[in-house]
């Protein structure tokens, strides 16, 4: 049995409450009115000037504010429901940076809960697919993949009260759909919601969300309580039960992951759509959710609790870690290149900001972290033994796709005028902290080795 | 120069690696070993290094990767320049999207091809080349292990009649 250290468990509440301080703080400095407003963008003049300076030397100052109109364009429209960025006038233009700067700590928080409830969904995927395929090498990393899904239902519940605010709560802008109207003659009119309404309503929305929801928490529910009776049973009845629980989960997963990423991530840019776009964000964080079940597993390996597992085990979640880098590549280009190449407006709104406007540098980079270094670093199958090697690889990974999350949230909502700062960093620790906090305490509920699994022996003496 | 061998047969893969481990430890030197199918483990067991093929592969996969980057900047900006999706910039790095399932292609290409035809160097094959396998059951059912004889050829023959060699054939190598 696995006990949390009480080392990690100050560490998980530090990680915690520093994450609560940078959120608050996030919170506390949003502005609250168009002076506010003004007075930070005052302060902030120096250092942008200076980056845009660096991005468009030449340029005049008049040619600057053209290039930011026209970054504006997208977010714009989709912010107001109006088509025509520059037909806004001083007042409704300080009016949407308000609303943008507003939904910074939202969107800080948005992102990084987001990313831990995914990546945890998806370890429970992997899980599934583990068992579906009766998979004979990984029984051993069974109950910490268990654990890792454990962040499901906290995470969720979160995630559903967000949802809730940024609704019914009218708590922040994010979702520029919600502030729109079918009639051609208000201000707010959106030609795209006529079409989109009846899927794009709050109502539904919510509905849609709970359902999501209550389907991943009661899939896992049962098939990790199958999965410790089966520890102490003397035939295969649970053990069968969850291949079935297990097929099913992953077609209902499928589905429900589909317009999960429809409605809580796409709809924030809600005139533009993909169709890739749900596989490919399930790509990102299936990706991510391998990486930490690699990392919990060799924190635990370290620390003797899991003597079951060999260096061949941390290989294969490395080769996982390779293949799905290279698989969210694959669907990454997938979608770029096809809206890039058509170069219609209305899809490469999209990508402009993004490509071309501020997130260029995020963007290059997030390519870079998520496929030119783990390609390279991970090719070798001798360094996919070494676990610190592994774990470099693996940081860098999820730090990649944090920020793919964060070019996914960010351009809809926050706008050109993007910040990494405390906000976003204190969202990271408090989610991170909590999902150490329960993962562990998870793991400390069940034998570490699943003993009652019929393959249990093909895992233990697994080699290649 | 010629040399005695001694040709044993098995007729199971975890009987024949079984054996070699056996042979290998009794400190035996086993010449080759020829079965029907790849027997996982078993160039482990006879303590043959491990391939550099795929070190080949990647060198192959970069010369293919760097080949399509000149071969496409030069037929698609220099030699033809070309408007590429209403983007005519006529510059490599701008239009790069576009070039990429090319450069994909090719490097697949080189990488695949280069590193069969240097497998088949390797392992000596070409068109016309007669066949090495002393016994043609081993492309059936049968796993053949040829060791050399060094010391005596009895007790080395007795000591593979115990590892559960089907068959055992004394020959002359040259």
């Amino acid at each position: 049995m696995y006990t949390f250290s009480s080392r990690l468990k100050t560490t998980a509440i530090a990680l915690m409450i520093i994450g609560a301080l940078g959120i608050a703080y996030g919170f506390i400095t949003a502005p609250n009115t168009i002076e506010d407003l003004k007075e930070q963008m005052l302060h902030a003049e120096d250092g942008h000037g200076t980056v845009a300076d660096s991005h468009d030397t030449d340029a005049g100052h008049a040619n600057e504010e053209h290039t930011k109109e026209a970054l504006h364009t997208p977010t714009d429209s989709d912010a107001h429901g109006s088509e025509d960025g520059h037909g806004v006038s001083e007042e409704e233009h300080l009016q949407h940076s308000l609303d943008q700067a507003k939904n910074r700590p939202w969107a800080a928080i948005y992102i990084a809960m987001l990313f831990f409830l995914l990546l945890s969904v998806c370890a429970f995927v992997y899980y599934c697919i583990q068992r579906a395929s009766t998979a004979g090498w990984s029984p051993v990393l069974f109950r910490v993949m268990e654990g890792v899904s454990a962040y499901i239902v906290p995470g969720s519940i979160i995630v559903l009260v967000f949802l809730i605010a940024s609704s019914v709560g009218h708590a922040n802008h994010m979702f520029a759909w919600m502030y729109t109207s079918v009639d051609p003659a208000a201000p707010n009119y959106d030609y795209a919601m006529e079409t989109k309404g009846w899927w794009l309503n709050i109502p539904f929305w919510l509905i849609r969300a709970v359902i999501y929801v209550l389907i991943w928490i009661g899939f896992k529910h049962f098939i990790i309580k199958n999965s410790r009776l089966q520890d102490e049973a003397t035939d295969l009845k649970h053990y069968n039960k969850n291949f079935t629980l297990s097929v099913v989960f992953l077609v209902v997963f499928l589905v429900t992951e589909l317009f999960m990423a429809f409605d809580w991530l796409m709809a924030i840019d809600h005139h533009w759509f993909s169709q890739l776009y749900s596989f490919y964000v399930f790509a990102s964080m299936f990706v991510s959710g391998i990486t930490v079940i690699t990392f919990v597993t060799i924190y635990l390996r370290a620390k003797g609790f899991l003597p079951n597992v060999n260096d061949y085990h941390i290989h294969d979640l490395g080769k996982y870690m390779f293949a799905f880098s290279i698989f969210w590549t694959y669907l990454f280009f997938a979608q770029f290149m096809l809206q890039w190449y058509a170069n219609i407006p209305e899809e490469t709104a999209y990508f402009y900001p993004r490509l071309i406007g501020n997130y260029q540098p995020l963007f290059i980079g997030m390519i870079v972290m998520n496929f030119a270094f783990p390609i390279l670093v991970l090719m070798n199958s001798d360094y996919k033994k070494v676990p610190w090697f592994v774990v470099i690889a693996g940081l860098v990974i999820l730090a990649g796709h944090y920020l793919d999350l964060f070019l996914l949230v960010s351009p809809g909502t926050v706008g050109s005028n993007w910040h990494f700062g405390l906000p976003e960093i204190g969202g990271i620790l408090f989610f991170a902290g909590l999902f150490i906090y329960v993962v562990f305490n998870a793991l400390t509920k069940a034998p570490l080795h699943p003993k009652g699994n019929p393959l249990i022996k093909e895992s233990e003496i697994f080699h290649h | 120069m010629s040399s005695k061998v001694i040709h044993a047969l098995y007729d199971d893969d975890d009987v024949l690696l079984k054996a070699v481990k056996e042979v290998k430890a009794a400190h035996h030197h086993i010449e080759e070993v020829y079965t029907p199918f790849p027997v996982h483990g078993l160039d482990k067991a006879m303590g043959l290094e491990p391939t550099r093929l795929g070190i080949t592969a990647f060198m192959y996969g970069l010369t293919g990767l760097g080949f399509a980057v000149w071969f496409l900047n030069f037929i698609m900006i220099q030699d033809w320049p070309q408007n590429i999706g209403g983007k005519p910039s006529f510059s490599f790095a701008e239009n790069m999207p576009a070039f990429v399932p090319v450069m994909f292609e090719m490097t697949v290409f080189f990488a695949a091809h280069l590193m069969v035809i240097t497998f088949y160097m390797r392992s000596k094959i070409w068109p016309f080349r007669e066949a090495e396998n002393p016994d043609p059951r081993t492309t059936d059912d049968h796993f053949l292990m040829e060791v050399a004889v060094d010391g005596d050829e009895d007790t080395l023959a007795s000591l593979l009649k115990g590892t559960g060699a089907v068959e055992i054939n004394v020959k002359e190598k040259h």
